[in-house]
């Protein structure tokens, strides 16, 4: 459904941060986006949802399909139109409007009725009823993980067939990010909603997810089904710091070796 | 007591004028996060316009102000267009510099298109005391203010709703909070600023057309502004409720501080120090001194977003 070719995008005009990324998101799927600090994610999924203009970024080469046709050049406003939503990293709520303002500017580009934007509403707090409790309180003054509720939530208001989901698990102790990721898969499985999810936290997003792209310095050094690359031992090593042999250490010849090799 | 009275209620009103002025720069304060150098140009190229067209056309006030509100919407779209757009992702200062630069450029064409001398306006309001309130209470109410002060209630009533009811007004509030935020939501910030400049468009008619009527449409309207300031900083930039309380308490105290002050203080250095001075004329500089004292012990104004720091 959505597509990614062989895309570089440079920031100012000369900073190169993606060199040739290339992938895609079947309908229905959950596809997890990995790597580590600066190794270029968010970069793809703004390059995907067009804010990378609004921060001086450019896609210079390659192209971006979202069912068959070209987006390259869409607003994000008539993405959101289409059902590309992008949950930024960091949440990104309006901090001074409540909670459940934040969920109805969501809708924002929805011609729908009241009534029926009242039943979406509803929809939102049966996934996450902690916001229902909430939902009078400024948005800003509420837990990191019913922030970002509050930002899936958002972006359910729009009625997408995609999100582009951020770091969700960014800040968030243990049992939050399971209870959002569960979420996730409840709204993958149930309302058929697509996820390409940018993670570090390799470990869970791989269990959540059918596939996997690990990205690395602008490029993808590696990709397969979820199952395999949790079963890797390169992945298993540098991700999970595990090995047959036990932890180790980042310094490691051995490790150096092989991100060479992927490099390469 | 009655001249007490009548000194505080006559300052309440004329605090209403300054809040009408003050909103204006809220409006697109909250939206865009740029003070708006050029809202005192607004405000009088709204009343020049208005004044200019009753003349040329004859047209009455229900004619003209529908046409010169259609002016200021064209306005505000133009702004977005031509100023706001090229501009964006430029640091706060530039964008406030083209504001500085806007605001000749509106007080040019002003004053090009329909000339510089001063001229009356007419909404057919009287600046005269309201007879039965001064029967029953022996006050003297001017019946110009108290007009001005229902308006502005008005417009202040309207603005509420559509700030805190409406999807627009939503979105504009949003806008404000986090722009990324808000592209990533699908709300098209051009669309929002056209409509916010519009808003301010529409508030700074009002205002001129009460100020025009007050003082005569002259190219001294552009100063209002400046009296919008102190306001801003007691009731917080990003405030509309801010911008009345604001303009309610530098209206009332800067009157009594009028009355009052100078016969206090006089009286005082006098006494104990031996000193005669004149203090007349305080209420030129009193609501100033009012904000500086503020700006240091409240910056962000009574009414102001605080900024909401969490990890
Ligand atoms: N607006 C920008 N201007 C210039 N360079 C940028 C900008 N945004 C990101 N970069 C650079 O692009 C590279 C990739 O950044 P990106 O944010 O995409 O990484 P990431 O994989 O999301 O990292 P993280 O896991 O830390 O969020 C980094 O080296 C970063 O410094
Ligand atoms: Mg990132």
């Amino acid at each position: 459904m959505l597509a990614i070719n062989n895309i570089e995008v440079i920031y100012d005009h000369v900073i190169l941060v993606l060199k040739g990324v290339s992938l895609e998101v079947p309908q229905g799927r959950i596809v997890a986006l990995l790597g580590g600090n600066g190794a270029g994610k968010t970069t793809t999924l703004k390059a995907i949802s067009n804010l990378l203009r609004s921060e001086r970024g450019e896609v210079t080469k390659g192209s971006i399909e979202y069912k068959g046709e070209r987006i390259d050049r869409s607003s994000p406003s008539e993405l959101v139109r289409r059902g590309v939503v992008q949950v930024m990293e960091g949440r990104h709520c309006f901090q001074h409007l409540t909670v459940e303002e934040n969920l109805l500017t969501g809708a924002f580009t929805r011609s729908a009725s009241r009534a029926q934007i009242a039943q979406d509403l509803e929809k939102v707090y049966a996934y996450f009823p902690r916001l229902k409790v909430r939902r009078k309180s400024q948005s800003g003054y509420t837990s990191g993980g019913e922030q970002q509720m509050t930002a899936i939530g958002r972006a359910l208001m729009a009625q997408p067939n995609m999100i582009l989901l951020d770091e969700p698990s960014m800040g968030l102790a243990p049992q939050v990010v399971e209870e959002i990721f569960e979420i996730v898969k409840d709204l993958n499985s149930k309302e058929g909603v697509s996820f390409l999810l940018a993670e570090q936290n390799t470990m869970v997003a791989l269990r959540y997810a059918n596939y996997g792209y690990i990205l690395e310095n602008g490029r993808v050094v590696m990709e397969g089904d979820a199952e395999n690359l949790r079963t890797n031992e390169d992945v298993k090593e540098f991700y999970l710091g595990l090995s047959s042999a036990g932890r180790k250490s980042f310094r490691d010849a051995k490790h150096y070796r092989r991100r060479k090799r992927w490099l390469a | 007591m009655q001249f007490f009275f009548e000194v505080l209620i006559g300052g309440l009103l004329a605090g209403v004028m300054y809040s009408l002025v003050a909103l204006g720069f809220v409006l697109i304060y909250k939206a865009s996060g740029v003070f708006n150098f050029a809202q005192g140009a607004m405000v009088f190229l709204a009343a020049l316009t208005f004044v200019g067209l009753q003349e040329k056309f004859g047209l009455p006030l229900w004619g003209a102000f529908p046409l010169t509100l259609g002016v200021m919407v064209l306005l505000g779209i133009g702004i977005e267009r031509v100023v706001l757009r090229p501009l964006v992702n430029q640091p706060q200062i530039t964008l406030f510099m083209a504001t500085i630069g806007l605001a000749f450029f509106l007080e040019g064409v002003a004053q090009l298109v329909w000339g510089t001398e001063v001229r009356r306006l007419d909404l057919g309001l009287q600046d005269e005391p309201i007879e039965s309130v001064m029967e029953r209470f022996n006050l003297l109410i001017s019946k110009f203010d108290l007009v001005a002060a229902l308006v502005a209630g008005l417009l202040v009533a309207v603005l509420a709703v559509f700030f805190n009811k409406t999807r627009i007004g939503r979105a504009l509030r949003a806008v404000a909070d986090d722009h990324q935020a808000a592209l990533a939501v699908g709300i098209p910030l051009k669309q929002i600023w056209a409509i916010v400049w519009s808003v301010a468009g529409f508030v700074a008619l009002v205002a001129g057309l009460l100020w025009g009527a007050r003082n005569g449409v002259q190219f001294a309207l552009t100063f209002v502004a400046l009296k919008a300031l102190p306001v801003l900083i007691l009731g917080g930039f990003e405030s509309v409720l801010g911008a009345i309380v604001g303009g309610l308490i530098i209206g009332a105290s800067e009157k009594l501080a009028e009355v009052y002050l100078p016969s206090l203080m006089s009286d005082f250095l006098l006494k104990h120090y031996d000193i005669s001075i004149n203090l007349a004329g305080i209420e030129g500089w009193f609501a100033y001194m009012l904000a500086l004292v503020f700006l240091l012990v409240r910056p962000e104004g009574l009414f102001g977003e605080r900024h909401i720091d969490r990890v």
